[in-house]
């Protein structure tokens, strides 16, 4: 009896992520992915078709034919939307490229610091958190507005005599990006590093390596996974932000998330939002399972 | 004919050639951390060719004097000379010295060769020679088998043979080995042993090595430096170093020792009387000469104390009665432990050199200890 207990909490131990991820991301991804299938009526919901159970399984599968894939096709004939996708793919690529180069030397800096200081200084890592995001974006502006904390200082030490013009524009974005995800980028190379053993630094050096060389041949290769679980944590989120374009960026920014919000309430449109969050996804998820694939398949050769 | 210390007769002794020139020199060398004094006014002498041990409790000071030589600490004050050259400012990565890290150090995220070319490649050497180096250095410690494995897809002992092919990869002038045996089990260790002295004669090249396992010291050094606080204690062969020990520390650090404490009662032709505490008149062999009266004590191994029922004929010098407390038998050799009269236990051991002994010693039994005059050393206190 306590065996079978045993075995069967065991097997809830595998079953719990497993279940996590059914009911908060494929069953909400089926239900999107249906939706994107569907035509926008003025109803509630506002698409149709809306199955009901009344009607039986016949019912369902004669209404399965409403399905159709007119919303991606209509994703590509309107160039805002492909503008959208590039443009928010090369602001979430410009933001973690500057994140990691901010976000790196933090983390080495960190994982150096001597062990009993280690601690505090994950948790002013961590701090920010405790505010919450929209004000700590909302800060963002009075900050960089044009008679905000920045120009004022700036012009009061006189190295400018007219506002600097960043809020509303698009370099307003990547302050904020690498601000809010900067944590994300910071605690994953932290961590690669921090476990990372010292004497192989000594051994590189030992073998004629200058402190430079011996980061790039040893400390950066070893603390990749480090970099490209970081670099994830910030694209991934970066891609579709909302928040921050909204608040910090101009009217000019074209980002898909502002588009996606437009279309969901603005237009009504949840179908065509459907079909843009549902491509989205797929621009996110191909590239990394196909990296993935690449990465094992090397770990694999090497045995 | 004129007696050697121990069985081995060298021809290897640069040390007892006043003519010769030392190859790495510590000069008064001492290094502090914060308050604490790792090594303290230390002066050393390795020559060319040896394999010298320094040898220690962990905290010592072995580490750190490694550490100064390969660079990655700066002495307090003091200086080192290699080969000629004040190390002085010369930082690791420019010494002619590479060293084999305790935890092997191994980079995880290379294969075996590119570890072992690591160093090659730093140097600029052309892409043939490196190809050629690796492959005579995978010959070497016989793993031309494994070369491109991953660290982590070796055992233990492969791994060490990796670490060792690779900081002999650059032909360093001098070989450091932090405790190059201390993760491998026992049997492997003993074979690892004799392979490092093979490889050391081959290549003819300086081995400093620290262990803090005397017979990993004995067995593979041609001198042991015994460490203590920072000092060092005795600097002398292994044979030197067991049976002519300077000090009651290096007698008791190294191998099994029996400790009779006592005071000096006459000084005659090389040879010292002690009266000891428990009421055994002793006399030694001792090129030193005591004054009268000094404490001191006789040092004598346990291989070197007889065991008999009947006394022996120059009882009662060197010689006292006691009662077998304690019998250990260990296969190559049996230890008593005898309780002499005043309750002092002596170590005795005897080599089993027969298989089966008619009516062996056994526990309790009433036995004579005994010793020759050239048994042991006398120590002062």
């Amino acid at each position: 009896m306590a065996k079978l207990a045993s075995a069967l909490v065991s097997r809830l131990v595998i079953i719990i992520p497993y279940a996590w991820l059914l009911f908060f991301f494929l069953i909400p991804f089926f239900i999107v992915f249906r939706i994107s299938l569907s035509q926008t009526t003025v109803a509630m919901p506002p698409y149709t078709p809306v199955f009901d159970l009344a009607g039986g399984l016949a019912g369902i599968l004669d209404k399965m034919r409403g399905f159709s894939m007119d919303n991606y096709v209509w994703l590509t004939e309107d160039v805002l939307y492909f503008n959208a996708y590039v443009s928010s793919v090369i602001i979430a690529t410009v933001s973690t490229l500057l994140t990691l180069l901010i976000g790196y030397p933090i983390a080495y800096g960190m994982a150096r610091a001597p062990r009993s200081l280690r601690p505090m200084l994950l948790m002013l890592v961590i701090l920010p958190f405790w505010t919450s995001f929209l004000i700590r974006v909302y800060a963002w502006i009075a900050i960089l507005k044009p008679e905000g904390l920045l120009n004022q200082l700036l012009i009061t030490i006189g190295l400018i005599d007219q506002p600097l013009i960043i809020l509303n524009t698009n370099s307003a974005i990547y302050i904020g990006i690498v601000y809010s995800y900067l944590p994300f980028m910071v605690l994953p190379i932290y961590s690669a590093l921090e476990k990372m053993d010292h004497s192989l630094i000594e051994a590189a050096q030992d073998l004629g390596c200058p402190p430079v060389v011996a980061f790039w041949r040893v400390t950066f290769p070893l603390s990749l996974p480090g970099v490209i679980a970081g670099s994830l944590l910030v694209f991934i989120p970066a891609v579709g932000e909302f928040v921050i374009p909204d608040l910090l960026g101009g009217s000019e920014t074209l980002m898909i998330g502002k588009t996606l919000w437009n279309e969901f309430n603005a237009n009504r449109d949840w179908p065509v939002s459907s079909a843009v969050a549902t491509i989205l996804l797929l621009i996110l998820v191909l590239p990394i399972v196909y990296f993935q694939n690449i990465q094992t398949k090397a770990e694999n050769e090497g045995r | 004919m004129m007696k050697s210390l121990g069985s081995i007769r060298r021809s290897f002794a640069p040390w007892a050639d006043p003519a010769s020139k030392p190859f790495i020199s510590f000069r008064n060398v001492t290094k502090k951390f914060g308050e604490f004094i790792a090594v303290d006014d230390l002066s050393l002498d390795v020559y060319t060719r040896e394999f010298f041990a320094l040898l220690g409790a962990s905290g010592c000071g072995k580490s750190t004097l490694l550490r100064m030589l390969a660079g990655f600490e700066q002495p307090t004050s003091g200086e080192i000379i290699l080969d000629g050259q004040n190390l002085a400012g010369i930082p690791p990565y420019r010494r002619p010295v590479n060293m084999m890290f305790q935890s092997y150090a191994l980079f995880p995220h290379m294969t075996v060769e590119n570890n072992i070319a690591f160093g090659l490649k730093q140097d600029g050497m052309p892409k043939a020679d490196i190809a050629e180096r690796v492959a005579q250095m995978l010959k070497l410690v016989k793993l031309e088998k494994f070369a491109r494995r991953k660290p982590h897809q070796l055992s233990g002992g492969q791994r060490q043979r990796v670490a060792l092919a690779r900081s002999l990869a650059k032909r360093p002038k001098v070989l450091l080995l932090d405790e190059p045996l201390g993760a491998l089990d026992k049997k492997l260790r003993e074979e690892t042993q004799f392979e490092l002295m093979d490889l050391q004669q081959q290549l003819g090249l300086t081995f400093v090595v620290v262990t803090h396992d005397q017979e990993e010291a004995m067995t593979m050094a041609d001198r042991i430096a015994v460490m203590s606080h920072g000092k060092v204690i005795q600097v002398a062969t292994p044979a030197e170093i067991y049976e002519a020990p300077n000090s009651r520390f290096v007698a008791d650090f190294i191998g099994d020792v029996n400790l009779f404490d006592g005071t000096v009662a006459s000084n005659e032709n090389g040879s010292v009387r002690l009266e000891t505490t428990g009421g055994i008149p002793i006399r030694l062999a001792s090129p030193e000469r005591f004054a009268n009266g000094a404490k001191a004590a006789a040092a004598i191994r346990p291989e070197k104390i007889r065991i008999s029922r009947q006394p022996p004929a120059h009882a009662p010098i060197n010689a006292a009665e006691g009662e077998i407390w304690d019998i250990g038998y260990l296969g190559d050799m049996t230890v008593f432990h005898v309780r002499l009269k005043d309750g002092k236990v002596v170590k005795a051991s005897s080599l089993n050199a027969v298989r089966a002994v008619e009516d062996p010693l056994g526990y309790d039994q009433q036995v004579w200890i005994s010793f020759g005059e050239d048994a042991g050393v006398v120590l002062k206190d």
